[in-house]
């Protein structure tokens, strides 16, 4: 490629964990390579929608503070999802952004992702396809296991995003979203519930958990009432999924996130539903998070209509 | 074979195999899970086989709970459908900067270092199951008088290539990790291959390991 011809960004600060995510990779569990993939699956399908992008295009997904990027190439269009404070700055003015609204960038424009408001996600994409490179059918990087491009690593200052094509055909479209309000967590009851007393079960629901600093795409840690044992604070190591809380031999509980690891050797107390795990991903560290039970019928239903709800947004864009 | 299936969450089927450790027990997962991945199912989206337990995650798209149990449960699978089997040796080195817990494991055994890694090297081990991060074999089963507990604290950062062992297990760590595990030495051969995506692993379920002893020079050696 003549080196006029390129579109890219450059980073001029790289922002926390911004890595590149997209749906993640499949069936890899039993060699020890966890889904990966957008935390936020909603924000991902949205910001591909708003972009007319095929549903499972790369996007650049940051934590609490996103990058600056500098663009050089030829006009293109971008579009932010999520809970996000952005400025776009031009020769002529710096504005202030909006997310789930596409904007042009023109060559040497900046945007400046400067935060996640009350929320930790947020995603970056354009009206085209990033440059990257795939492992096991997926572009995500799961820093952890250094898989995928930029050799697993998150982005880092002076990298160069590369822009492989860019849709022409495009049209400017925005969505009014304003983001989910359910308080509660809803969760199913886990398969070594009975290790718990009934006193802690009770606790369990009753009282909330604050989220610690010691929160990633691998888990998140909480802090609240001491979860007892009764049976054995540890069980035979086994499968783990997204969802799942762990009780640690401490007696605090920890939630897989979507990098976490394959198996496991705390018992489990409840997993939350997978119509709940968007908003879960967003809850920032500091703030409280309280459980609800139920049924696993419901669980599916409620993920039916978890489901529908995307869609119908997805219907809303225009 | 299978016990029970119970949910785990709202998108996983869990398979109990039963309660005990034991490489029958263990066989029989690692069967089952072999016949379901070859069925290459539309909607599996993960197959996790463990020591006892097989978890089947599914795209809550296509299969609810219900409908994929009665799937697995219709699942035949022989009793004498044999398991392929590797024979895997793998070098390690017990200089004093890669043993990071032989002082601590002499204490707890009531044995000479040279006891220890005697009796770690005269034996082959049966992997179990890879998992926790990329490529880690659960390795198995230690001499009654090797066993002892993990670390009541757990390092930080356990240097990749270690080889720890714990209770009646052994691993080898495959990426630098916290970890608790008593690490004995290190391997400089590379267990987990990011380059080599149709077949990562160096050791898969049902393998046999044959650990052997080398010097310094020669880990250096197969490290460059």
């Amino acid at each position: 490629m003549k080196s006029k011809d390129r579109n890219y960004f450059k980073i001029l600060r790289a922002g926390i964990n911004t890595t590149y995510q997209d749906l993640g990779r499949n069936n890899l569990y039993h060699i020890g390579i966890p889904f990966s993939g957008a935390m936020d699956k909603r924000n991902f399908q949205l910001l591909n929608s708003l972009l007319q992008n095929d549903y499972n295009s790369p996007v650049i997904e940051f934590a609490y503070q996103g990058p600056h990027l500098k663009y050089f190439g030829k006009d293109i269009f971008f579009c932010i999802s999520g809970n996000v404070s952005f400025k776009i700055i031009t020769k002529e003015s710096v504005i202030d952004g909006n997310s789930y609204q596409c904007y042009l960038l023109k060559n040497g424009d900046e945007v400046d992702i400067q935060s996640t408001n009350k929320s930790v996600y947020g995603y970056f994409s354009i009206n085209g396809t990033f440059g990257v490179d795939y492992y096991w059918g997926s572009c995500s990087i799961n820093t952890q296991a250094q898989i995928g491009p930029n050799n697993g690593n998150k982005f880092s200052k002076d990298l160069e995003i590369e822009i492989l094509d860019i849709n022409n055909s495009f049209n400017k479209r925005k969505l009014q979203y304003l983001g989910s309000t359910i308080e509660n967590i809803r969760v199913i009851k886990g398969t070594n519930y009975d290790y718990f007393s009934k006193s802690s079960q009770d606790k369990f629901f009753k009282e909330s958990f604050k989220i610690t600093k010691l929160s990633d795409r691998m888990g998140m840690r909480l802090e609240g009432p001491k979860i007892e044992n009764i049976v054995d604070p540890n069980i035979k190591s086994e499968g783990l999924v997204k969802g799942v809380i762990q009780i640690t031999s401490a007696g605090d509980p920890i939630i897989m996130l979507s990098d976490h690891g394959t198996i496991g050797g705390y018992p489990k107390i409840v997993t939350v539903i997978s119509a709940d795990y968007d908003r879960l991903v967003q809850l920032t560290p500091g703030s409280n998070i309280k459980f609800k039970d139920v049924s696993l019928e419901d669980a599916e239903t409620l993920y039916k209509l978890y489901q529908m709800e995307t869609n119908n947004l997805i219907s809303q864009i225009k | 074979m299978i016990k029970n299936i119970l949910n785990l969450g709202d998108a996983a089927l869990y398979c109990d195999f039963g309660s005990d450790v034991n490489q029958e027990i263990n066989s029989n997962v690692i069967k089952y899970f072999y016949h379901i991945k070859k069925l290459n199912l539309k909607g599996i989206t993960n197959l996790t086989p463990s020591y006892n337990k097989l978890i089947i995650s599914y795209d809550l798209n296509i299969y609810s709970f219900s409908s994929l149990k009665k799937k697995i449960e219709n699942i035949e699978i022989k009793e004498n459908n044999k398991l392929e089997k590797n024979l895997i040796e793998i070098p390690v080195c017990c200089e004093d900067n890669f043993a990071l817990d032989i002082k601590r494991v002499e204490n707890k055994l009531k044995l000479k270092s040279e006891i220890i890694l005697e009796k770690f090297f005269s034996k082959n081990y049966f992997c179990y199951m890879t998992g926790f991060v990329a490529g880690m074999p659960f390795l198995g089963d230690l001499n009654q008088e090797m066993r002892l507990k993990r670390l009541e604290t757990p390092r930080v950062k356990v240097p990749k290539g270690s080889v720890g062992i714990t209770e009646q297990f052994c691993n080898i760590y495959t990426f630098e990790t916290p970890g608790g595990w008593n690490i004995l030495g290190n391997t400089p051969q590379n267990i987990f291959d990011t380059s080599n995506q149709s077949n990562p692993n160096l050791v898969n379920p049902g393998d046999t390991i044959k650990f052997y002893r080398i010097t310094l020079d020669q880990y250096n050696e197969i490290k460059r």
